[in-house]
């Protein structure tokens, strides 16, 4: 299969890597530089996010709900409204981002039965405090009733979120950021390093020996899954230490689904080399080839259950879509094959359908 | 080395055995791009062991009609053949019979000078120790010893092209193209350059070369003169000149062309 004339093919592909020094640091440093900007974007807005209170019991019971609230350096409380119905005016005018709502029974409906409901509604245009609000006034409540003595859990709470998002914390963002620069790197990678060779008409030179097709694109793919796996690793631990990401599932699994995933990012710069002709070109095409579905269609900030169906379907073909469910079910919730297997074979039959598509594009252009 | 019954087989100087006397043939090739025909209803044959120029001015087809021949372009229609080799059915199995040298003398600027020729003979199966003595070997044609560790970006445009042809015929090709390869380089090189030439030739490999250089015409044992996709002459240079009544091939390139 493989033979002799593969090997000086992948020990040049490395010396390039080695010498150009200028971006292998950028390649190392510019993940570094998109996890402190979305890791702590997120991080940073959750604080004081500013609410308004509608209470219409109006009873100490309301009351000392609400001055936990008030407490806490989740919320400010900016506005107080007796009219439930200017509930939509005051998010319009943004000037509240969350909102409480204590219905007129509460105090009653807790006395008679010993359960009372609240409205909670958040400003989901921000997708990722509607939701950190919402846990944080769950948990508000939670520990505010069982404080009272009770074993039950005496408040039921109602919430509505106007689009319902997937994150909660950095925990959430980390895998996510691991997820969409494998793509990105990979697709830019294959691409630009095939494209360069088409500039300066090396590649032609490599054509006209008796070396084959798929050796040319093994031997140029290998040493940049390589080197995107060392980035890998280097951004996952990063954000472990870091962001203290947790890592409950198993290293080995991950490592496995990670080259799987890169192949398919392997594949796509591929697909994109044999479309344009300058690296310039290749560079954009990579870019938006695979940032644009990563962070739009994957799930990664819109989960993919609230999309539109036409975009759903889309989202299907999107690999970052199922690494983002692997890396974020093994790293935060300790999953393995066993959970995971169908995001897998999904992530594995999308890799393959690239890989085919690719190589029979590339032979074609030979 | 060379066996009674090794029909088929070719030694290193590229003689078939079965000992036909053309290196490569072409019958009615034509190549288009669309609507535009580069290449014409082109034929000509080029002998073995000889230097078989292709001139023309730029645009006129010459480098379609190599990749066409080396196996980089499909040809539209028509038929050719390099060292007995059919250029549309073998095209895995010229590839290791010629050598190439395109256009743009193609390095890897970033890469050490022996690092291009380890890479080069690689990618036609040759080790290491083969391509070192495949270098001294070559050494006092191409006088590159003590630049092997030099970075190929930093070579002067003449030793860069000499180095593009020792890349080229590491591994003995029979039959070597060589598409301009002396365009930006200075006139003393270019001479130079020739002279590698008419050595690699009388080795008995035969060079097929294009250039838009009219002296140049003048090293080459058989000349074509391409205009507009066609051949508009083949022949010795001195016959061309001959045929034409004229002194030099630049005005017979000039009577041709305008004509
Ligand atoms: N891939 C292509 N697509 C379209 N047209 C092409 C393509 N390759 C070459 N041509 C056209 O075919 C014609 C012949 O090109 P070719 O490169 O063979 O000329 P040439 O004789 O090598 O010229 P030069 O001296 O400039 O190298 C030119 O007009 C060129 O524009
Ligand atoms: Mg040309």
């Amino acid at each position: 299969m493989i033979n002799s004339r593969f090997f000086p093919l992948m020990r040049k592909e490395f010396i390039h890597i080695a010498r150009d020094r200028r971006s292998l640091l950028i390649l190392f440093l510019m993940p570094v530089l998109m996890m402190f900007v979305f890791g702590y974007a997120i991080n940073m807005d959750v604080k004081h996010i500013r609410m308004g209170i509608c209470d219409l019991s109006r009873t100490p019971t309301s009351r000392a709900l609400i001055e936990a609230v008030s407490a806490s350096p989740y919320f400010d409380v900016t506005v107080r409204y007796e009219d439930p119905r200017l509930t939509g005016e005051l998010f319009r005018r943004r000037e509240i981002r969350a909102a409480v709502i204590i219905p007129r029974e509460f105090a009653r409906d807790l006395g008679a039965s010993g359960v009372a409901r609240i409205g909670v509604i958040t400003d989901g245009t921000d997708a990722n405090t509607a939701t950190l609000a919402q846990n944080y006034l769950e948990g508000l409540f939670l520990e505010r009733s069982l404080s009272a003595g009770g074993v039950e859990f005496p408040v039921r709470i109602k919430s509505r979120i106007l689009y319902n998002p997937d994150m909660e914390s950095s925990h959430f963002v980390v895998p996510g950021i691991v997820a969409l620069l494998l793509i990105m790197i990979g697709a830019l990678l294959t691409s630009v390093t095939i494209v360069r060779e088409k500039e300066t008409g090396t590649l032609e030179q490599i054509l006209v020996s008796p070396i084959r097709g798929y050796e040319v694109v093994l031997g140029k793919a290998l040493p940049y899954l390589v080197l995107a796996f060392g980035i890998a690793v280097f951004i996952i631990i990063f954000g472990c230490l870091w962001f203290h990401v947790p890592m409950l599932g198993s290293w080995s699994w991950l490592t496995l689904f990670c080259i799987i995933y890169l192949f398919t990012s392997l594949a796509i710069g591929l697909m994109i080399s044999t479309l344009v002709s300058t690296q310039q070109v290749a560079m954009m095409l990579a870019l938006v080839a695979t940032l644009l579905p990563s962070v739009m269609l994957s799930g990664f900030i819109f989960p993919v259950a609230s999309m539109p169906a036409p975009l759903r379907v889309v989202s299907r073909i999107v690999p970052a879509t199922y690494f983002l469910e692997i890396i974020r079910g093994i790293m935060l919730k300790g999953n393995g094959p066993a959970e995971l297997w169908r995001p897998v074979l999904a992530m594995i039959a999308v890799g393959l359908l690239f890989t085919v598509m690719a190589i029979r594009r590339f032979r074609l252009k030979l | 080395m060379t066996q009674p019954d090794a029909g088929n087989e070719t030694n290193a100087r590229g003689k078939k055995a079965s000992g036909h006397d053309y290196a490569v043939t072409v019958r009615d090739l034509t190549r288009m791009f669309g609507e535009f025909v580069a290449v014409d209803n082109v034929s000509f044959d080029v002998k073995r062991g000889e230097i078989f120029g292709f001139l023309g001015a730029n645009g006129a087809g010459k480098t379609t009609t190599i990749k066409m021949l080396t196996g980089l372009l499909r040809p539209t229609s028509g038929t050719g053949t390099v060292d007995g080799l059919d250029i549309s059915n073998d095209r895995r199995a010229i590839k290791s019979r010629i050598g190439y040298m395109s256009q743009r003398f193609s390095l890897y600027d970033d890469l050490k000078v022996e690092e291009n020729l380890f890479f080069f003979g690689g990618v036609y199966g040759m080790d290491r120790d083969s391509v070192e003595a495949r270098v001294s070997e070559l050494d006092d044609m191409l006088s590159l010893s003590g630049l092997e560790n030099r970075m190929t970006a930093s070579l002067p445009p003449g030793h860069k092209q000499r180095l593009a042809l020792a890349c080229a015929i590491l591994h003995r090709p029979p039959v070597l193209f060589l598409d301009e390869p002396t365009g930006g380089v200075d006139p003393v090189a270019r001479r130079y350059f020739w002279d590698l030439i008419s050595t690699i030739a009388s080795d008995g490999t035969t060079v097929f070369v294009t250039t838009h250089y009219m002296d140049e015409a003048e090293y080459c044992h058989r000349l074509s003169i391409m205009h507009a996709g066609r051949i508009v002459e083949v022949d010795s240079p001195a016959r061309i000149k001959e045929k034409h009544g004229m002194t030099s091939i630049q005005d017979v390139f000039i009577k041709l062309v305008d004509g």
